[in-house]
């Protein structure tokens, strides 16, 4: 059973308690985008094999919408972080680096 | 290739069955063929099979990086039906269906087709409206449903509770020539049957990399070595995303655990499928007295073949619901595999950007039913480059939002 920090309540809690939301970080389009705009924002998704970026909600909590990064193989959470943010923490891509050298997903990862 | 008979079973009887040769030959990869299939799963060895019976085309290798029918293949609830609502996944899984109801003998290989029937319940009102619309729909593509009374699907399948205190049942969509069917030995079946027409059936062979020249693919790195293609299937489901990956362009398509499980065997007490996708179960027993059980997709990506627990209990308790019977039944085992899902729950067959470069996947949960069909018609697309059957599958329809909408229809279970 997966669980999760809720960044905001600070409760931690089983996935029964929360909604999963989908991939994170997505480029929303609006009315005159192209279609393959539309295509990418809709449909498009990393899908990866290692650490992945999404939104949950703390639907039986407090509510409110916030992110993780976990690895979808080892199932490890690398952590949580509240949505109102564009990109991930320095400090979680740094978790994340430091357990898988060379990943990468979309343009964050690591380089080195 | 020996084709098995009664008078095989006879003859081998006589010498204490030394006479059984190896069902499909152990290959060790070439340097080139005309097409390569990644994924010797039911889908990829049905589109080899294909492409040997209806295009001669027999220079052909399938790549398995675990062994032959272990993903997917090994992992469903072996249900076959073709009760959709949408015309072009009627043609496509009814095409599948009545390719079941010969395999056995096209094959020489026993699948154990058993068109038993299944029932889909409906117990909402919602749900009602949605499978009469259904039962119509099918009328006019050919597809033989027929929408039941209460009455008649307990006559149907007596241990069923239609009186239940949340969701009684109001009623249901009967599939008569729906089923069942052996899902290794379809792999298997097929498997042999292109060995026998001089493909390559490589397992434990991993692919590692897709070689392109400019926009076309013209081999696969693998852990056995470098292959040169003419052309190249991809047909590994949970794991297309990362093929498409390695060839260099993207899919709308996110990989999730789907479950199921089995129970200690027990004497004969339903002869059907029963699929009820308001509370979300579905049950059948195999030949061996388990009650086979479908559970529920995970609501978030991963690669683990297991699932939560929670899906579990949720459908245990639905099905205890509507067969009260099995209250007490004790499971044997539980397991998962990883399925692909598309926006639309329709599956893709399509070419992609790189061309000579094919790709299957998007079956989701309901792919088993398909893979006759499925191969038929990706056959078709690969050999000539356009499949009637595959035509509105392609990948471009979410761009231009001709979509296959099979989530209501379909309900989640399959």
């Amino acid at each position: 059973m997966l669980i999760l920090d809720c960044p905001y309540c600070g409760a931690t809690c089983d996935e029964t308690e929360l909604t999963a939301g989908g991939e994170a970080h997505l480029t929303r389009h609006g009315p005159g985008s192209e279609d393959v705009d539309f295509e990418t924002y809709l449909f498009m998704r990393e899908n990866p094999k290692g650490p992945h970026f999404e939104r949950w909600r703390h639907a039986a909590g407090c509510g409110k919408w916030f992110h993780a990064a976990r690895h979808t193989v080892t199932m490890q959470v690398f952590g949580t972080y509240p949505a109102q943010t564009v990109e991930p923490p320095q400090e979680i891509l740094d978790r994340i680096s430091e357990a898988h050298p060379g990943w990468s997903w979309r343009s964050y990862g690591d380089r080195t | 290739m020996r084709r098995y008979s009664a008078f095989a079973i006879a003859r081998e009887a006589l010498r204490h069955h030394t006479g059984w040769g190896r069902a499909w030959k152990a290959a060790s990869p070439k340097r080139r063929y005309d097409v390569v299939i990644v994924g010797a799963g039911g889908h990829g060895l049905a589109t080899a099979y294909w492409l040997g019976k209806n295009h001669g085309i027999t220079n052909v290798a399938v790549l398995e990086k675990g062994w032959l029918g272990g993903g997917n293949t090994g992992r469903n609830t072996t249900i076959i039906r073709s009760n959709y609502l949408q015309d072009p996944s009627a043609a496509l899984y009814e095409k599948s269906r009545s390719l079941y109801e010969t395999m056995s003998q096209d094959l020489n290989y026993n699948v154990m087709y058993s068109p038993r029937g299944v029932l889909m319940l409906a117990q909402t009102e919602h749900e009602v409206r949605g499978y009469l619309r259904t039962a119509h729909a099918n009328k006019l593509q050919g597809v033989d449903t027929r929408f039941l009374s209460a009455r008649e699907v307990k006559e149907i399948c007596p241990i069923l509770n239609i009186e239940g205190p949340r969701y009684p049942v109001l009623g249901g969509l009967w599939q008569p020539r729906a089923g069942t069917a052996r899902h290794d030995a379809v792999a298997w079946g097929y498997a042999r049957a292109c060995s026998d027409m001089g493909m390559d059936i490589i397992e434990q062979c991993e692919v590692t990399g897709v070689i392109r020249d400019g926009d076309k693919a013209t081999g696969v790195d693998t852990t056995r070595g470098h292959i040169d293609c003419g052309k190249l299937g991809i047909v590994v489901a949970g794991h297309s995303g990362r093929l498409a990956e390695m060839s260099g362009f993207r899919l709308p398509v996110e990989s999730v655990p789907l479950q199921a499980l089995v129970s200690e065997p027990i004497k004969p007490c339903m002869d059907i499928v029963v699929m009820a996708n308001t509370v979300h179960g579905y049950m059948s027993q195999s030949d061996k007295g388990e009650m086979v059980i479908g559970g529920g997709t995970d609501s978030y990506n991963a690669y683990t073949q297991r699932g939560s627990f929670h899906h579990i209990e949720e459908t245990v308790r639905a099905l205890v619901e509507t067969f009260p019977m099995i209250s007490r039944l004790k499971m044997l085992r539980q397991w998962g595999g990883i399925v692909d899902m598309t926006g639309d729950r329709s599956p893709i067959l399509s070419k992609t950007p790189v061309e000579g470069i094919f790709i299957n996947c998007g079956w989701g949960t309901g792919g088993f039913k398909a893979t006759p069909g499925s191969g038929w018609a990706f056959a078709e697309l690969m050999a000539k480059g356009h499949s009637p059957l595959a035509e509105a599958f392609s990948m471009d329809r979410f761009r231009q939002g001709r979509f296959i909408d099979e989530s209501v229809a379909a309900g989640v279970a399959h």
